[in-house]
Formats: structure tokens, sequence, C-alpha cells
């Protein structure tokens, strides 16, 4: 029944779907992993790198962008549909400051990101934009941000979360390790991040991407010496609390 | 009438402009800043039509910044001067142009540093030193004999001392304020204030 209304995007079905939206949301599925966690001196955001093939350049895949100095963005689906829409983005950031003389806050270009995709949900002969945002960053007053939009045109607030592949049980992971004490150090930020980033990644450390936004610093991209400092300490801290149960028994 | 002065050197470009803002016969302050920012190496002063000169320089400033965010890296100095012009040059013949003179100083990681001098008719020169404004006249006679490529950072800053001295002495129009930056290898500095006290 539903094969006769997932054609055009602006029509329902009988049950009240918007079967493209729907579809979109499956190609973000597909996508790969991007992670973000907000802590109390940085957001930071992660996302599993597709690995390169041989003869292929690795700089030119990049899944984390900055929005404006203090606004940075992951996402996960369809890079060419994310290229256009950081580029409104981008424009928006630069048009709003041109106007108001301030900053755009982490709210409102989330909001601006999300009406944008709506749109496209309500358009004749457009279809939605397949990608899920990771929208993190300090705003003007210097409060941490970490927004979510999806295809549809909605936007939350999140602690942390995680979408694309996998994200499921990234966010179950999340959502059992995350502690306010854990984030309120740069480093515990980061560690969660890499930690649930590497419950799913296949081939470890060699394929994450790491960005660290704090208030008032431009944005740091970790070099692969840093995650591999951090993943050896997570690694050993997961053989002893291994060594600890088997210990117990 | 508002003046702009800039001078180039080997390792450094100083840009000032004077601080007065008028209107008719009034002057309403004093401490009016015309060195518009427009990225880490780059500063524009601006000067000419009320209004025009701040909404220019923020558009001009504002791209400059949109095109680091798309790109990951700056216009430099030359490209951004570049782009004013085309600016300038749309503007002119359309329904409304903006009447600004100005002067933009940058520093090129690798070509060094640069000044160059537009205009309100969208011409453009790259040049050692240069002025807008009556204030020009005697500027421009003071660096033509005293201008050295060589002179250091207080050097050249005495040179700028002369030029204002002069102005404040042969300009009927009282300017007595005016900004200094320099622009070098290691980004924008403020220098103190060429005021009259300072002078005497």
């Amino acid at each position: 029944m539903s094969a006769r209304y997932d054609r055009a995007i602006t029509v329902f079905s009988p049950d009240g779907h918007l079967l493209q939206v729907e579809y979109a949301q499956e190609a973000v599925r597909k996508g790969s992993t991007a992670v973000g966690v907000r802590g109390a001196e940085a957001v930071v955001l992660g996302v599993e790198k597709k690995s390169v093939a041989k003869l292929q350049e690795e700089r030119t895949v990049r899944k984390i962008c900055l929005l404006d100095d203090h606004v940075v963005m992951a996402f996960a689906g369809l890079t060419a549909d994310a290229r256009i829409l950081i580029n409104r983005a981008q424009i928006e950031c630069q048009s709003h400051k041109l106007t108001v003389e301030d900053p755009v806050t982490l709210e409102y270009i989330t909001r601006y990101i999300a009406s944008l995709k709506q749109k496209y949900t309500q358009s004749n002969g457009r279809r939605p934009f397949g990608i899920s945002c990771l929208i993190g960053g300090f705003d003007y007053d210097g409060q941490p941000h970490l927004y979510q939009t999806e295809p549809s045109g909605i936007y939350y607030e999140w602690k942390a979360n995680a979408t694309g592949r996998s994200a499921k049980t990234v966010r179950e992971f999340l959502e059992k390790y995350y502690t306010a004490e854990e984030v309120s150090s740069e480093r515990g930020t980061v560690k969660l991040a890499i930690r649930a980033l590497l419950e799913v990644v296949q081939s470890g450390q060699k394929n994450l991407e790491i960005a660290v936004m704090r208030h008032g610093e431009p944005l740091v991209m970790l070099d692969a010496d840093t995650i591999e400092k951090y993943v050896t300490e997570i690694e050993k801290e997961k053989e002893e609390e291994a060594e600890k149960k088997k210990a117990k028994k | 009438m508002e003046c702009l002065i800039g001078i180039k050197f080997n390792d450094f470009v100083i840009i000032a402009a004077d601080r007065t803002s008028c209107q008719s016969i009034i002057v309403m302050k004093t401490d009016e800043n015309k060195l518009h920012k427009l990225s880490n190496k780059l500063v524009m002063g601006v000067s000419g039509e009320s209004g025009d000169t701040t909404q220019f320089a923020e558009y001009i400033a504002k791209n400059i910044q949109l095109y680091k965010m798309r790109n990951t890296y700056e216009l430099s100095p030359k490209e951004a001067a570049t782009f004013t012009r085309r600016n300038l040059a749309d503007t002119l013949r359309s329904r409304s142009p903006y009447h600004v003179n100005l002067l933009l100083a940058g520093y090129d990681d690798k070509e060094g540093p640069q000044l160059y001098y537009l205009d309100y008719l969208a011409s453009i020169a790259s040049v050692d030193y240069a002025a807008h404004g009556y204030g020009g006249y005697f500027s421009l006679s003071i660096m033509d004999r005293n201008y050295l490529k060589s002179l250091n950072r207080d050097q050249g800053y005495d040179l700028l001392k002369k030029c204002v001295a002069e102005v404040h002495k042969r300009l009927v129009i009282n300017l007595p304020n005016f900004k200094v930056q320099v622009i070098d290898k290691d980004g924008i500095s403020d220098m103190p204030d060429i005021t009259m006290a300072n002078l005497n």
C-alpha cells in the first residue's frame, strides 16, 4: 500500500508517514558513525573516518567542519548534501554577524539548519537532505551546547549523542557511562568520546577523527599521536576492569 | 575632511587614520575608529561618505571571514584588495555606488608587507606609501623627503608623527588625534595614538 505514497515527498501515506523523509533517515543510518559529547570545558565531536583507497589523498575526506569560529559540525549520511548545508550555514553565520554584530548562538544556527531541512520536506520536486548533523560549540556567554538535527527538520539538544551506523549501540554506551563528573574536564570528555567510538569502529584508532572545541579558542583537531595516547590509556583501563572481574570470580 | 596615511617598510606596514567624526560644522566625536580589521593580518582604513564607510567596510570584512570559513585558509592581501576593488567597480555604475576611499594594509606570509591605495572610482595601486584626504597633500611631501624602506618600527612611527605634525600645522581643519596600527608577521598591533599633546 505504502509503495504508492513514497514517490513524491509532499504526499502523506495513509498511516501518516512522510515516506521520503523516513528513507532519508535510512540513508543516514548507512553513513559512518559520528559522536558528540558536551563537557563543562569542551565540546568534543568524533567521526569514524572511512578508509581511503590506496591511491586516494586522505585529506580530501573531511567530515568535521567549522561553521564559524565557535561552531563546529559533524554529520552522518550523504557527504554531498552536507556540503550544501554547510555552505548555507557558513553564509548565515557571517550574515548574522553583519546584521546584528553578534556571533550566532548554537540554537540559532541549529534552528536555521533545521528549518532549511524542513523546507525540503515540503517542496515539490525536491528530496530531503540525507544527513543528520551534530552541531557543537560555545555560545557567546560561555555555555556549551550540543544539538542534533535530522532530515525531517527536527532538532534536539543533547548532553551526548551519536548518529549514523550503529548509533544505537553508541548511544546506549553513552547512557551507561556519561556522568557529569566524567565530562567536567576536557580530558574526560575526549576520553568518553573516543571510548564511545571505539565500541563500533572496526579498525580501531587509525580511523578516528576527533575535534575539540573550547570556549574562546580555535577548533583543535587531535593528531594521530594524541589519539593513540588516549586509546592506550583506554585499553589499559579496560584490561584492569577485566582483571578485576576475573579476580572477583 | 578625513585623513588616512599608510606606509610600507621591509618587515611591516603602518597605517593611520584621524579620529574625528563630523557632520557639517559639528565635531561629533574625537575617538572614532576608522581602521577596520578584515582578518588577522589585514586592516582597511576607510574614509568618505558617512554611512557608506561603515557599511562597505563591514560588508568586505564579513565576506573575507566567509572565505576563510569556506576554504579554511585566508585571502592574501592582494586577493582581498582585488575583491574589494571588484565590489567598488560593480557598484560604481549602479543606482547606488559606494563613495569610499580606502587604504588596505596587510602582511602576506610569502610576499611580506603590502599596501594598496583604492579610491571611490575603483582604481587600485600597490604603493610604498599613500594618503587620502587633504592631509595627504602635506603627508606625501614629508614622506617623499624622508621615506626609507629600511626604517624600523620606531623610526617608521616617527616618520608618521612628522606627517601628522605637518597636518596639524598647515591644514585649516582640526584633526587632533590619529589612530595608528602596525601589521607585521605577528599580526596587528596598536601603537599609541598620535595626539596634539604627545607631538609637543
